[in-house]
């Protein structure tokens, strides 16, 4: 048990009062950064890395540590709150956060947010002290026809759990994916679809399509309703806490959240976003009441977070492994490591042990922060929603565009925002669900990847697409999530189906 | 309310830094923050503060299309300005050609290229291939069948790609390049045997070659490097020479006396320790070259390229 001795030695080093300060203001300035609409994990850790340079190393990897689990987590409270995601990875939690806030369930929303994350980066960091090894070995086998069999596998799923109606989620999917046509090919290096505009060479970003729908075009659409609406929401309805209901509902999404995760995370082509899309059709498909799937069920926040938290520490398996970083967070943790001269890569974990049971250990720490910190301010987040309708708008307007200004300081992407809000407006106007139009934007390009790349390696042989076990299985599953729902409504039980089919906006 | 405040404050610190205020001088990284033109100036500006050469020092980030839309940016904005310098490197020959861009290196005042990097091409440990002969050979017997894994279409990998396709006598048509976006992805589809060889920067493979999970079958400098144990394509036959260049170019416009101090300046920071302490701690490897012999140098480049990626059918 050679692993729990270094483990523990490193949580002595980290659990120092200096290095518990590091972590704090870690976790701060990473919950404080990655709250902003548009500004994800991997532009806080890259604007705040130069604040760790002056640092001693162990000091350095703890606060950085404490930025990235910070900046993952930030992004759920506005999700949740104010139904603006701060980035891709939660905006499945937008989906049935923001209704469960609505309804006053603002606190147990946050709460299990919390609390998932939580478990989750508990469990994954532990899955990544002691099985690191093994998976990244199963990540590395998995060739570009596996990827786009996942890929398959997460369409099926996502388009079939969302939208009052198939024909209205497909035409919304169908949105997303003609969206993210745009720019230029990684194939070819040829522009597409960007009608010489420079600003679109580089596609559509996915945080200013999200923040765009969901905020700007909610606040048209609420501007919209402004005399037939109440004057104000309910902060809370019932308790700010969790019930002893909440907590029986979301500790199993909890675990599958982590369970889908931390694999995703792990493999050099899945992502955070991936994971909490599919935790989120997991966890409707399980539901034992589905029909509140729409309308704020707290499963559809406790799984996508907990999973999009448990992706964060899988990225790190083959980082720390094999020295390959497969987000761009990733990438720019690789830049931290090597101002100290260190090359994550196959032989850190025998170079510098202690380093790596430092960060590890360190990670847990900055986990324990997060919840200790957040926890108690639920009570004070929660009374945002009581500020008077008007101001709070302006408001969520003022953030989107901050946010989007802070991530690409340009007049062409604060013309996209607006053009998208007016897009989200139409969209809601007309009953077409929002979701699936960003789904198909992230999801869309990576599967027309994997697809081109397997086809070119097989040199155009389609029958690449089946000849693993991997891909075949996921084909399968995706299979089997296309036919099941029509057989169900075969044998009676449609009206169960259409209430599953509900509006997620 | 403490969290929206910082972030409130965050936000605003952050626009702010996209319009800086009068510096002496303010650095462009037409790329997004953590890349390696970022990283480029901002190792500039820590060394330029150092070394007491400048006060005052601004990084300015401008993201998108391989560096296109920040030159574009910097060339109406900066015009006539000695305090505005920016970043760029080999991608941007490549991107300005494939995004038919406007505004080209013809439009700035190219001061020094600063560090470079070599490209090499990897195999796995268990892969057939042991020497670069065996890939000529396999390249001559069918193209297609040699699958090559890189970054994006029209950046340096692909480029090298080409060139070393034709200089082996193969159609550079032919060249079977799956890109992908980043290092990562592709270095874990190389390791997973997914392709045949892979091609990037020496840094991207380091410690896998050094830990024996890659062969390195050759690398692009015109002479053999003390990091890398492997021959140069020269050496196996195959004439070409790549080197993934980083530089740092000024304003157009600017008076013969402006653009000799800013040289100056540029020397005194290439020439101190911290510069080459910071070349250590990165693993970027000193290509300092100025004046006449890098404008020459960035002229014969310029063409390489547009010919290449004429003949990859990328550039019509």
């Amino acid at each position: 048990m050679e692993t729990f001795a270094l483990l523990a030695q490193g949580l002595l080093v980290a659990l120092e009062p200096v290095n518990l300060l590091y972590a704090l203001v870690g976790v701060t300035l990473g919950t404080a950064v990655g709250v902003l609409p548009g500004i994800g994990p991997a532009l806080t850790v890259a604007l705040l890395l130069p604040v760790t340079y002056k640092l001693d190393p162990g000091g350095s990897l703890i606060m950085f540590a404490g930025i990235y689990y910070g900046g993952m987590y930030g992004g759920s409270t506005t999700s949740i709150l104010l139904n603006t995601p701060g980035e891709s990875a939660s905006i499945i939690t937008a989906v049935e956060g923001n209704k469960m806030a609505r309804a006053g369930r603002g606190g147990p929303a946050l709460a299990t947010a919390a609390i998932g994350s939580f478990v989750a980066g508990l469990l994954a960091t532990l899955a990544l002290a002691l099985v690191a090894p093994w998976v990244v070995r199963f990540a590395l086998s998995l060739g570009p026809a596996d990827y786009f069999a996942l890929m398959v596998l997460a369409f099926t799923t996502v388009s079939a759990a969302f939208g009052s109606s198939t024909l209205r989620g497909l035409t919304s999917l169908a949105i997303g994916l003609a969206l993210g046509l745009v720019g230029i090919d990684l194939q070819t290096g040829q522009a597409r679809l960007s009608f010489g505009v420079p600003w679109l060479l580089d596609g559509i970003e996915v945080t200013t399509l999200a923040v765009a729908l969901f905020a700007v075009g909610e606040t048209l659409t609420v501007a919209s309703r402004q005399s037939r609406l109440p004057d104000r929401v309910e902060a809370v309805k019932g308790s700010v806490a969790m019930t002893r209901e909440d907590w029986r509902r979301s500790w199993k999404p909890w675990l599958r959240g982590t369970a889908i995760g931390f694999p995703i995370g792990a493999m050099p082509a899945g992502g955070a976003d991936v994971a909490s899309f599919l935790s989120y059709s997991t966890e409707k498909l399980l539901a034992k009441r589905p029909e509140e799937f729409g309308h704020g069920a707290i499963e559809g926040v406790a799984g996508p977070e907990a999973a999009n938290n448990a992706s964060a520490a899988g990225t790190l398996v083959p980082l720390l492994t094999l020295g390959l970083p497969t987000t761009a967070t990733a990438a720019i943790m690789l830049a931290g490591f090597q101002q100290y001269g260190l090359r994550p890569g196959p032989l850190l974990f025998a170079s510098n042990p202690e380093l790596v049971w430092g960060l590890i250990a360190s990670l847990l720490v900055a986990n324990l922060m997060l919840l200790v910190l957040n926890l108690p301010l639920i009570g004070l987040w929660v009374k945002l929603l009581t500020i008077p309708r008007p101001w709070l708008y302006a408001g969520i307007l003022l953030f989107a565009t901050l946010g989007t200004i802070g991530a690409n300081p340009s007049v062409f992407e604060l013309g996209l925002l607006l053009a998208f809000g007016l897009l989200g407006y139409g969209l809601r106007r007309f009953d077409y669900p929002i979701a699936p139009v960003v789904v198909g934007l992230i999801l869309g390009p990576l599967a027309e990847q994997e697809l081109r790349r397997a086809l070119g390696i097989a040199q155009g042989d389609p029958t690449i697409l089946v000849s693993s076990p991997a891909a075949i299985v996921l084909l399968a599953l995706a299979a089997i999530a296309l036919v099941v729902p029509p057989l169900l409504r075969l044998r009676g039980r449609g009206r169960l189906l259409t209430r599953l089919a509900t509006h997620e906006d | 309310m403490k969290h929206v405040i910082m972030a409130t404050a965050a936000a605003c610190a952050l626009a702010w830094a996209s319009q800086a205020a009068a510096a002496d001088y303010t650095i462009m990284a037409p790329a997004a923050p953590g890349g390696g033109w970022d990283q480029t100036a901002r190792s500039m500006q820590e060394v330029l503060l150092a070394e007491g050469i400048a006060e005052d020092v601004q990084v300015v980030n401008v993201p998108g299309a391989g560096g296109t839309i920040g030159l574009a940016q910097f060339v109406n904005e900066a015009a006539g300005d000695p305090s505005r310098l920016i970043v760029g490197g080999y991608v941007m020959v490549g991107a300005i050609l494939t995004n038919a861009s406007p505004v080209t290196l013809d439009d700035v005042t190219p001061i020094a290229r600063l560090t470079g990097e070599y490209e090499v091409i990897v195999v796995p440990a268990e892969s057939e291939l042991q020497t670069l002969a065996d890939l000529v050979a396999a390249l001559q017997a069918d193209p297609g069948a040699v699958s090559w894994a890189g970054g994006s279409a029209g950046g340096t990998d692909h480029i090298t790609a080409g060139l070393f396709a034709k200089a082996a006598g193969v159609d550079p048509t032919l060249v079977n390049y799956i890109a992908y976006s980043g290092g990562g992805e592709a270095l874990a589809a190389i390791l997973g045997g997914q392709v045949t060889v892979g091609i990037s920067g020496y840094g991207e493979f380091q410690s896998q070659v050094e830990a024996g999970q890659l062969r390195v079958l050759g690398v692009s400098s015109d002479e053999r490097l003390e990091i890398v144990d492997a021959p140069t394509f020269r050496e196996g036959g195959v004439d070409v020479v790549v080197q993934n260049w980083r530089m740092v170019a000024a304003a157009p416009d600017l008076s013969a006396e402006q653009v000799a101090a800013i040289t100056a300046d540029i020397e005194a920071m290439a020439q101190s320790e911290s510069w080459q302490q910071v070349l250590a701690n990165k693993g970027w490897q000193d290509t300092y070259l100025a004046g006449d012999a890098f404008a020459e140098q960035l002229r014969v480049e310029i063409e390489a390229t547009e010919a290449i990626l004429r003949d990859v059918g990328l550039v019509e």
